[in-house]
């Protein structure tokens, strides 16, 4: 399954990390390298084997439905880039 | 009286105890070995008028005889990976440029209110990710040590990674003990790259709350520090039950200094095949021979054990890690903290941020990550993965029923020259390759200083308990400990 | 997700979602005539509901609506660095709750995933949701319209998610505005079969839905403040055919814009289609101002959400007692209301249907006919109620919590006319004043002596002046022009400002004129 540089241009898209157009290729290349390691996992036999979800044998536990927490805004805001009247501010969106 | 700086843990509460130093004194000490080490870049962030202020704090409790415990008074580091209120705190990223949170990990909250005084941050491999502590935004950490002999002497060393700066600072007497965190080898590889006792307890034992998250279903807090007892006195304030981690553990805490007994008399210890790789180099093989037979001296029944998934540990790793990265590291998009790289658009900002806020490492493994995880994808890598992992948690489980704790090196090799490995990522992945099993199974391991390569470095013996066994693990890696007599120094 | 207003895909994929239509036999009322034949239109809906509970799905944050930007916010909902979520159990009940209540499967074993993507309000870089193992499976809501028939749609199931932020656009001409007071609240995502025909019938199914979720406590249903949302799935097809391509209309947030959207979005496709063009899949938007639906081109771009189990969160395990004591708890729902409605007073499906719609309409009802037992007229209850009542309501904007008429006192006022005290017609006046006052009727009658005469002696004598003062009307009356009598009538009440009992002013002035 050997990627090509379409396929890291939308990987980086989709990850939101910008790369140059001329590093695609090398990226490839690099990427391509550890996939191909990671494949030895092929080797394994893992029918009827169930993906791990949880390390520790334990229940979920739920909260209880209680207010206490937020009224934080100052710490929310604290180490925003560029807030403005209680928000936080970007680019604008066009929709 | 040796340096206060040399002092365990255990012996500078001693000391303070007795009324032979303040805990003010012991900290000044440590403010000026720090000074004098800057060289290693060990520090992100130092915070004397903290640790001063905390000293005094702890010389005050103590003066009123309602000292907390033993680490009162002991001057600690911090990795970088641990939120500290009013603190630089940055996963040694550029991304996280100038983030000072306005709350405090429950990690480190446990260790202040533990009467621990903090010295500051210390350098790590950007996010966690990392063997070598080479891809931190604040540059390498140096490893105290240096090699006598051999193709990197003469040359600056890594310290491992990621918990490097922890480590070299121990080391270098710079900190009595660290926090580090290991995700598949992070706090136990560092460790034995610097001489020093790394730690990681069962998953869930320390709140991940507070601590930058780099993979969700791996990362652990754990202690360095330079002896097994100071590692037990570390993990029993760090860890403990926090309802705001789900993935936290509500076990009875034991108390692990206690388990020192220095007996494992009938204690079974498995030794696993598949931890004979090619490529091991012999000094490595030859001090594991060493570890089994200083425990079947002591008294251990050795016993040989399969792991039959051993070698797929890692590269499963290397799609679960990334995996949960790719997902855990999309809130660093230049919105509520951290670097902004304003773009054309939303989106030209987003991906120019997080371009120039991240790492080429973290960028790759991101990028693994995020196609692992995408459609078409996720159920050969992601999902066959988890079921890689699966196989290899049976593994360990079925060893339970023949050992009690197993006993492996902790790392391929010593320490390397910084510089090296760097172009070959799976070379430097390597590095993981003895300590990613137990990570993947949630399993509590130690790595213990155990010996010197023929180049003089410090090499370390892993051993590995069944979850929830950190009493086990202690007392067999005290018994270690005193066989090996470790005392070289950097 | 569709809750923040970034996504320009399904939630829920082709595969897991059922994509046959179980409805059969669908009205042919329905099919609409186009130029070349007649076409079918199928809908499938995602509800968004907001569920009931005081703080947020995985923290202790107010799910109070308003509030200073950024005020209701813990720094877990604003995604900060090593912050992690623990499941609120409220938000797991309500879930069940509404499960039960759609007589759907309840799965004891449920799984929050992450929904991957970049939007400004949605802090952590992904939605926590829930993806191939939804906390409900399937289920059913009958829905009722307005010509009495009623028809089913099938629930696929419903799952708990976060909702996003909010980014306002308006307040800065270069800069878009975040405010995370939303951001990690409670939804239910409740994914409809394609069982739905016409506009009307997808605003049925929401009202109906609506109402379902109010009964049982576990979403205001508040449209205006977002509560509660849909993303309408559209698609035509020639009768008998296979399902054409659909278009997601999001977050169209009113009845009668559910009904628009479908209505002008079938036009739309229809017309591409009798052109021979093709319908493009894609995300519109409805624009309630000119009533029509519109591509969001800014979204263009494919989407892969990466959907992967939350490795902060274990699987959630609930067991059959916790579902059963939800169970035992539930109210008596709308459709079960409205039968014992008429079986017990004898109302008709659509008066029936009208009063359970709200539960508090319903509470409010039962209190007027039947309190402590003395039992009113049911019929004129309901005539009451949806009459006069709904009206004052609806003229005052008020919700019937708010109505300054209680139960109580619309009891007294049927008291009232029932014994004769007032006429139905003062009635009206009486509880006007009722309503402006919030005074008793007994109260009003006494102190404006609208007291209805029923004294024969009283009224015989008003009714014998006036025959004496009008011998030309009586003359006419005897000659048998009947019509004169309601002229007669007339006199009498307006000499008796309307209080004369108006079965004795005729029957006296039957048997006078009749002579
Ligand atoms: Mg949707
Ligand atoms: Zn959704």
């Amino acid at each position: 399954m050997a990627l090509d540089t379409d396929t890291v241009r939308r990987i980086a898209r989709l990850a939101r990390i910008h790369v140059d157009d001329g590093e695609l290729a090398p990226l490839a290349d690099e990427l391509n390298n550890i996939l191909g390691w990671i494949e030895q996992l092929d080797e394994v036999d893992t029918e009827g084997v169930a993906p791990m979800t949880s390390v520790v044998e334990m229940v979920q536990r739920l909260r209880a439905d209680e207010v206490n927490d937020g009224d934080l805004q100052e710490d929310v805001l604290a180490n925003a880039p560029d807030p403005a009247d209680g928000f936080f501010t970007v680019p604008k969106v066009v929709e | 009286m040796s340096a206060l700086t040399d002092l365990t843990i255990a012996q500078a509460g001693d000391g303070l105890d007795k009324g032979e130093f303040t805990a003010r004194e012991l900290t000044d000490a440590y403010l000026s070995a720090m000074a004098d080490a800057q060289a290693l870049n060990a520090y992100t962030a130092e915070t004397p008028d903290r640790a001063c202020a905390m000293a005094d704090a702890s010389d005050a409790r103590r003066a009123k005889g309602a000292a907390a415990g033993p680490l009162d008074g002991i001057p600690l580091a911090i990795k970088d990976l641990f939120c500290t209120e009013g603190v630089l705190s940055t996963a040694g990223s550029h991304i996280l440029d100038g983030f000072e949170p306005r709350y405090e990990s429950t990690v480190t909250q446990n260790l202040w209110d533990a009467g621990a005084v903090m010295l500051g941050k210390v350098n790590m491999d950007e996010f966690a990710m990392g063997s070598a502590n080479i891809t931190s935004h604040y540059g390498p950490t140096i490893n105290p040590w240096k090699a006598k002999s051999g193709d990197a002497a003469g040359k600056d060393l890594v310290p491992g990674g990621s918990s490097g700066g922890s480590a070299a600072a121990v080391a270098a007497r710079i900190a009595a003990g660290a926090t580090g965190t290991d995700t598949g080898g992070s706090i136990r590889q560092p460790g034995a790259f610097c001489g020093i006792v790394g730690m990681k307890p069962t998953y869930g034992r320390c709140s991940r709350w507070g601590v930058i998250a780099f993979a969700s279903s791996l990362d652990q807090a754990g202690p360095l520090a330079r002896t097994v007892e100071d590692s037990a006195l570390m993990l029993q304030a760090m860890a403990g039950y926090d309802p705001k981690d789900s993935t936290s553990i509500d076990q009875p805490m034991p108390d692990f200094a206690a388990a020192l007994t220095g007996d494992i008399r009938g204690l079974r210890v498995g030794v696993p095949a598949e931890y004979r790789m090619d490529g091991t180099p012999p000094e490595i093989e030859a001090l594991w021979q060493q570890g089994i037979d200083w425990l079947r001296d002591a008294g251990a029944a050795i016993v040989d054990i399969s792991l039959p998934h051993t070698k797929y540990a890692l590269p499963a790793y290397y799609i679960v890690a990334p995996a949960e990265a790719s997902s855990n590291l999309a809130r660093y998009d230049g919105v509520r903290y951290g670097l902004r790289v304003e773009g054309e658009d939303l989106t030209d900002t987003y991906e120019r941020t997080r371009a120039a806020g991240f790492g080429a490492e973290v960028q790759r493994r991101i990028m693994i990550g995020t196609y692992v995880l995408s459609a078409g994808y996720y159920d050969a890598y992601y999902l066959k993965a988890q079921r890689v992992r699966t196989r290899i948690a049976d593994d360990f489980r079925n060893a339970w029923d023949s050992c009690d704790v197993i006993l492996t090196p902790t790392t391929p090799s010593a320490a390397f020259a910084i510089g090296e490995k760097m172009d070959d990522p799976i070379a430097m992945y390597l590095n993981d390759i003895f300590t990613v099993p137990a990570s993947m199974a949630g399993l509590p391991a130690i790595s213990v200083p155990a010996g010197l390569s023929g180049d003089g470095l410090p090499l370390g013996l892993h051993l590995i308990a069944p979850a929830f066994g950190e009493e086990t693990l202690f007392r067999t890696a005290g018994v270690l400990e005193d066989a090996a007599a470790f005392d070289a120094r950097p | 997700m569709s809750d923040a207003s970034s996504t320009s895909e399904d939630d829920i994929p082709d595969h897991l979602v059922a994509h046959f239509t179980s409805r059969i036999g669908h009205n042919s009322a329905d099919l609409i005539e186009g130029e070349t034949g007649s076409w079918e239109i199928v809908i499938g809906m995602e509800v968004h509901a907001q569920v009931i509970s005081e703080s947020k799905l995985f923290s202790g944050a107010s799910t109070e609506f308003g509030g200073a930007p950024n005020s209701h916010v813990s720094l877990v909902d604003a995604a900060m660095p090593g912050m992690l979520p623990v499941l609120n159990i409220a938000a797991v009940r309500q879930a069940v709750r509404t499960g039960l209540g759609l007589e759907a499967q309840i799965n004891l074993r449920s799984v929050f995933d992450r929904k991957n993507y970049f939007y400004p309000d949605l802090p952590q870089g992904y939605q926590i949701s829930q993806f191939s193992d939804p906390i409900v499976g399937e289920g059913r809501v009958t829905v009722d319209l307005a010509d009495g028939e009623s028809f089913e749609v099938g629930i696929v199931r419903i799952h708990l998610e976060q909702d996003a932020g909010k980014s306002i656009h308006d307040r800065h001409p270069t800069r878009t505005y975040i405010d995370l007071n939303r951001s990690g609240v409670a939804l239910m995502e409740i994914v409809s079969k394609p069982d739905i025909r016409s506009g009307e019938e997808a605003a049925a199914y929401l009202a109906k839905l609506r109402s379902i979720l109010r009964y049982l406590g576990t979403c205001d249903g508040n449209m205006q403040e977002g509560s509660m949302r849909a993303d309408v799935n559209v698609s035509v097809r020639r009768p008998g055919e296979d399902l054409g391509t659909r278009c997601e209309i999001k977050n169209v947030n009113s009845l009668r814009s559910v009904r628009e959207a479908v209505d002008y979005e079938a036009r739309r496709q229809i017309e591409i289609l009798e052109e021979g063009g093709e319908i493009d899949q894609e995300t519109r938007l409805f624009d309630a101002d000119r009533g029509e639906t519109r591509s969001m081109r800014s979204k263009e771009e494919a989407h892969d959400y990466r959907y992967f189990p939350d490795p902060d969160l274990l699987p959630v395990e609930i067991d059959q007692a916790f579902v059963d004591e939800i169970k035992a708890s539930l109210p008596e729902l709308p459709d079960a209301k409205a039968q014992r409605f008429a079986a017990d007073f004898g109302l008709n499906a659509y008066d029936a249907g009208v009063l359970v719609a709200e539960r508090e309409t319903s509470e409010f009802y039962e209190a007027v006919v039947d309190p402590d037992g003395a039992k009113r007229d049911p019929k004129i209850a309901a005539n009451w109620l949806t009459g006069d009542f709904f009206r004052r309501l609806n003229a005052d904007d008020l919700e019937i919590a708010d109505s300054p008429v209680s139960a109580a006192q619309l009891g007294g006022l049927l008291d009232l006319i029932a014994d004769g005290t007032i006429s139905g017609k003062i009635a009206k006046d009486v509880f006007d004043e009722m309503f402006d006052t919030g005074k008793d009727a007994g109260d009003i009658v006494e102190a404006k002596g609208l007291k209805q005469i029923s004294d024969s002696g009283e009224i015989s004598a008003i009714v014998d002046q006036i025959i004496a003062d009008n011998p030309d009307q009586a003359d006419e009356y005897r000659g048998g022009n009947a019509k004169v009598a309601g002229w007669f009538t007339g006199q009498v009440m307006k000499a008796t400002q309307g209080k004369a009992n108006p079965q004795l002013v005729n029957e006296l002035l039957k048997r006078k004129l009749g002579g």
